[in-house]
């Protein structure tokens, strides 16, 4: 799994970040961004609930080989 | 062929396909009479508004989280077909100016809440807990002081001073003008009646002017605050005039004070009519944020969420014309049973985190860290420092706030 955020449409709302903090984090701006090397999930369970929760759907998860 | 707003309806059973609506509340937290049936016509149904207006109104949370960032649907309420719930927010529409944030559309929005979106973070609402533990405390010392068996206003004692402290700190507004907002912000978004419509205007443009006056005194003698920084990052390099920052304040100084109060007041009372939920928040405090989710899925104090079509949409079988207008029920779509088991019931247990209760899409709620923040600290608080905590009147004759405002009671009278 690759996990991406559209950074312009990101409202900063921090449901992600709220839900999954071990993968993702707000930044100065209060964006939100995926922490650098747990772009693969790091085995979190909650990273679909979060992409779900996002409010204007500015998470994507791809599949790769490996999840 | 798709199912519109005009089309002719006729219904087997005869009742009216477009009910009246809103709906005023029997009990500040439970659903109103009326909302069972447009319950059952999920995910979309019609009513029918003050002025006669039929406008399409989504039930179903699925289809609402489909439709909230849609962005053929907008929240321009200068548009002369936005849907209104009363007459006074008619009359509120006379001053010309959208509303910063919630009444305006990307581009606009987008600028408007990046400017303000760094104070609103986790980490900054983090920083502020101890000091919104502290507003909680000097507040209930004074309350406990009394007597036990006075009765107070636990909404103007408490639910109602502690957000207001804790917006005026983050916005940098100085402590001892705070009461001169309390008032006010009520005018503005809880006041009932026509009559008031000239009231909630005259606050406004009260605490409108009183902002750009704090302002000018900021640009003399900056200090630290969210204001401070607008002033610094944003106004003087032109990237925002001072009438439009004048406006943002004033929305943020009044979505940050009534909203949490009322959710407030209303968890309290939901709590004290489920005492073994209120039991076991007290034996543990670790369960408060899941609960303060619940409760915000349970009363829905923000219920209608207005919209106007800008273009034509296709959905679940319906023809959502441009112009037409759609208000979203956050609370039929936080108790809609496909995904909510037993919706009617309060479970402080269960995991709410799909309610709408701050909203969806790009106007979802910048103060929700906050508001979770302080309904945390205030409800632990409260049930941890008054043990004996129960009202002083029987809950039915507690007043309801009328329906086309934010949802609340009209005074909450406690005794311990
Ligand atoms: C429990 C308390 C609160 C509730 C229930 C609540 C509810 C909501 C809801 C439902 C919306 C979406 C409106 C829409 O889509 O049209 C919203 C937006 C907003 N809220 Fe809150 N809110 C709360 C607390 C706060 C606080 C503490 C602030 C502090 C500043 C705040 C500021 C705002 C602002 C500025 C918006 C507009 C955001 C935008 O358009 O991007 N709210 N709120
Ligand atoms: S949930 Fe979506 S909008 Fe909210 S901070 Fe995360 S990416 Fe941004």
């Amino acid at each position: 799994m690759h996990i991406s955020i559209d950074s312009n449409r990101c409202i900063g709302s921090a449901q992600c970040a709220v839900t999954v903090p071990a993968v993702f984090e707000q930044d100065e701006d209060g964006l939100s961004t995926v922490i650098a090397g747990r772009e693969d999930g790091a085995g979190q369970p909650l990273v679909r609930e979060a992409a779900r929760a996002c409010p204007v759907q500015a998470i994507t998860l791809t599949e790769t080989d490996r999840t | 062929m798709p199912d519109t707003l005009d089309a002719p309806i006729t219904l087997a059973d005869g009742t009216d396909d477009a009910p009246a609506y809103p709906i005023k509340r029997r009990c500040p937290y439970h659903m109103p009479p009326g909302y069972e049936e447009l319950r059952d016509k999920s995910p979309i149904s019609r009513v029918t508004l003050w002025n006669g207006r039929v406008a399409w109104l989504v039930t179903g949370n699925e289809v609402g989280r489909r439709l909230f960032p849609d962005q053929r649907l907008s929240s321009d309420v200068l548009d002369p077909r936005f849907p209104l719930l009363a007459p006074r927010i008619e009359a509120q529409r006379q001053q010309a100016a959208a509303p910063p944030l919630v009444g305006v559309d990307d581009p606009v929005h987008a600028r408007q809440r990046r400017m303000v979106l760094p104070s609103f973070g986790i980490r900054q609402v983090n920083a502020l807990r101890p000091v919104i533990q502290r507003y909680a405390d000097e507040l209930l010392d004074k309350m406990l002081a009394k007597d036990p068996g006075t009765t107070v206003d636990l909404l103007t004692e408490y639910a109602l001073p502690m957000p207001s402290a804790v917006i005026c700190t983050l916005l940098g507004v100085p402590y001892e003008d705070h009461h001169y907002f309390d008032e006010r912000s009520r005018h503005v978004l809880s006041s009932s009646g026509p009559e008031q419509a000239a009231q909630a205007q005259q606050a406004f443009t009260e605490i409108l002017t009183y902002l750009d006056n704090l302002i000018s005194r900021k640009q003399d003698e900056p200090g630290d605050t969210l204001l401070d920084e607008l002033i610094s990052r944003q106004l003087e390099e032109g990237k925002v005039d001072r009438h439009e920052l004048a406006m943002l304040a004033t929305v943020l100084l009044v979505s940050g004070h009534e909203t949490t109060s009322n959710m407030i007041a209303l968890s309290t009372m939901a709590l004290l009519a489920h005492p073994e939920q209120l039991q076991a928040l007290r034996a543990d405090e670790s369960l408060m944020p899941r609960a303060v989710d619940e409760l915000m899925r349970y009363a829905s104090i923000g219920d209608m969420l207005m919209r106007v079509a800008k273009e034509d949409i296709e959905i679940e079988g319906h023809l959502i014309k441009a112009g037409d207008g759609v208000i979203l029920s956050t609370m039929l779509m936080n108790r809609d049973p496909e995904s909510f088991e037993r919706p009617d019931e309060l479970d402080i247990h269960r995991q709410a985190g799909r309610h709408v209760g701050f909203g969806y899409g790009i106007h979802q709620c910048i103060g929700q860290n906050l508001a979770r923040a302080e309904m945390e600290i205030a409800l632990a608080t409260l049930l941890r420092r008054v043990p004996t905590l129960r009202l002083a009147v029987p809950a039915d004759q507690i007043g309801v706030n009328a329906p086309f405002v934010l949802q609340g009671v009209t005074e909450l009278p406690v005794t311990w």
